[in-house]
């Protein structure tokens, strides 16, 4: 199983190659740094370079023992959306499309960016800590000696299990808004449930759901590999570690809100390419 | 005289603003047992990362049997590292795996080799060690300072290297484990052709293993033009060296230090 050293933190940019000074230059080096490591994890992932117990423990903590947080927050996140939105509709009479608005919301957007977020914080931590305290205890650099790349060892398991679970998390999310929402609409402001739903079909299709989806992968992916990359740059010590799972969550939040806004700019372009007359169902 | 099997050609180290080693030349013939001591901060350990390719030197070059480590493609690095054992200051045991997994990991890594030839590899390699098949399904947590240096020698014995690196193999170990690893480190050495390089503060396990030492000093405590290494020979001319600092460290007496600062 061919290797090579640890990725070694990102040196200083030098600035004969780059003369940009301050913190634009470091953001700049940091970027690059992370993507090469994200490529190497990536290889990791098609050579399939781990075991496939490393992989099933991590799916396992981030499929199962994420779901009924994520539930949870959909629920109430739903009820919230209602509670907000109820009065602006009910004022001038547009309360049965409510179901229309929240339900695209949650599918579209409220769905993938919570469970990242969520994944972000209960998962992403961890295994940035996790990592982080590898790289101090010298357990990454003890992989390298045995032969074995540790970026490829442990950051695609990591990636694979992220984006194998984070749809399924996205999808519980979205049912859960839903329910959330429909509670109530239909069962606390009495609305009407022909028209709530009927709303609802005409404004919720496959397509919704699907960029639903398919931005949870990138969002999942993006968040993973970010939290791995700062547990291997961990800087020594317990408040290296600390330092290194606080960053992974915030560079994560930041990346996924920033993200959610680039994919949902590009799948609106998409959607008007590929059905131009259907402008005003694209919200 | 054969080629020396490591070779440290004005190897130069920076973090930053920091120079931890300085122009350091150095050859590690075939089969010795080099102790390398030197006061905390004057980059013994990072001695040894430098030589299985873990850091890189801000300038000279490492050689590896005649070849620059900086120079070999991933699969030659990988090869050479498979014919280093390391053996960790903490042990760098691997947390989530039993102590029969962290032993057989290189062999499983390494593949070519059957479950059944992995299971008597190991039992062979934990038996070396003093430790019994009791130990096997313990995790490292489980276990004492002394049994993790044990099973971390162990796993860096799993592969039969033949170069093997100690960093602080006895510290923060008592009087009667730091023996038990000293005479490992010689029965490794009489099983096997091994040459052995050792980072260590223990003038015992200096004087019981070594063939020659090669003594560091922190480059903050040097003169601009002084070389780091304050003393290479037999561990037997430690105690008559005439460099006053050599004889401090010998002797851990840092009266003229504290004169100096205060």
């Amino acid at each position: 199983m061919p290797t090579a050293s640890p990725p070694a933190r990102p040196k200083p940019p030098d600035p004969d190659v780059l003369p940009v000074g301050g913190p634009l230059a470091v953001a700049l080096v940091g970027l690059g740094d992370w993507t090469l490591f994200s490529v190497r994890a990536l290889t990791g992932l098609v050579r399939r370079s781990f075991s496939a117990s490393e992989w099933l423990r991590v799916a396992v903590d981030i499929g199962v023992n994420s779901l009924t947080v994520v539930v949870i927050t959909g629920l109430f996140i739903g009820m919230v959306l209602a509670v907000q939105t109820y009065n602006q509709f009910h004022t001038v009479g547009l309360e049965t499309s409510l179901g229309a608005v929240i339900h695209l919301s949650v599918v579209r957007e409220l769905g993938p960016v919570l469970s990242s977020v969520m994944l972000a914080g209960r998962v992403g931590g961890a295994m940035a800590a996790e990592l982080a305290t590898m790289r101090v205890s010298e357990q990454i650099d003890a992989l390298a000696c045995l032969g074995v790349d540790p970026v490829k060892y442990l950051v695609a398991p990591r990636f694979l299990a992220c984006l194998l679970m984070i749809p399924f998390l996205t999808v519980f999310a979205d049912v859960a808004g839903l329910v959330g929402c429909t509670l109530i609409c239909l069962h606390v402001y009495g609305i009407d449930p022909h028209h709530y739903w009927e709303h609802s079909r005409n404004y919720v299709g496959v397509w919704d759901v699907f960029v639903g989806v398919a931005k949870s992968f990138v969002l999942g992916g993006v968040m993973c590999l970010i939290s791995c990359h700062r547990g291997f740059h961990s800087r020594a010590g317990a408040a290296g570690v600390g330092r290194a799972a606080t960053q992974a969550f915030v560079f994560a939040f930041v990346a996924i809100i920033v993200l959610d806004f680039v994919l949902s700019m590009f799948a609106n372009s998409v959607h008007d390419l590929v059905w131009p007359d259907a402008k005003t169902k694209v919200i | 005289m054969a080629d020396p099997v490591i070779q440290l050609r004005g190897v130069s180290v920076r973090f930053g603003r920091q120079q931890v080693l300085r122009g350091i030349d150095l050859a590690i013939d075939p089969h010795q047992t080099v102790c390398v001591i030197g006061e905390s901060g004057c980059g013994k350990t990072v001695l040894l990362k430098l030589l299985v390719g873990l850091l890189k030197p801000t300038a000279g070059e490492v050689l590896f049997e005649g070849r620059g480590v900086a120079d070999l493609g991933e699969s030659e690095l990988t090869k050479m590292r498979l014919r280093v054992g390391f053996l960790f200051q903490q042990a760098a045991l691997f947390d989530s795996l039993t102590v029969y997994e962290n032993v057989a990991f290189g062999l499983r890594a390494k593949g070519g080799v059957s479950d059944t030839d992995i299971r008597s590899r190991v039992r062979d390699r934990l038996a070396e060690v003093g430790l019994t098949e009791a130990a096997e399904q313990k995790m490292p947590a489980e276990l004492s300072g002394g049994m993790r240096k044990r099973v971390g020698l162990a796993r860096a014995l799993a592969l039969d290297p033949d170069v093997m690196l100690y960093d602080e193999p006895t510290t923060g170990l008592d009087p009667i484990m730091t023996d038990v690893i000293n005479e490992l480190i010689l029965r490794t050495r009489t099983r096997r052709p091994v040459t052995s390089i050792i980072v260590t503060h223990e003038l015992r396990t200096v004087h019981k293993v070594a063939d020659r030492v090669v003594m560091l000093e922190p480059v903050v405590r040097l003169k601009p033009d002084e070389p780091q290494v304050l003393y290479d020979g037999p561990p037997d001319g430690l105690a008559t060296h005439a460099d006053p600092r050599v004889h401090e460290f010998v002797e851990g007496d840092a009266t003229r230090r504290l004169g100096a600062e205060e």
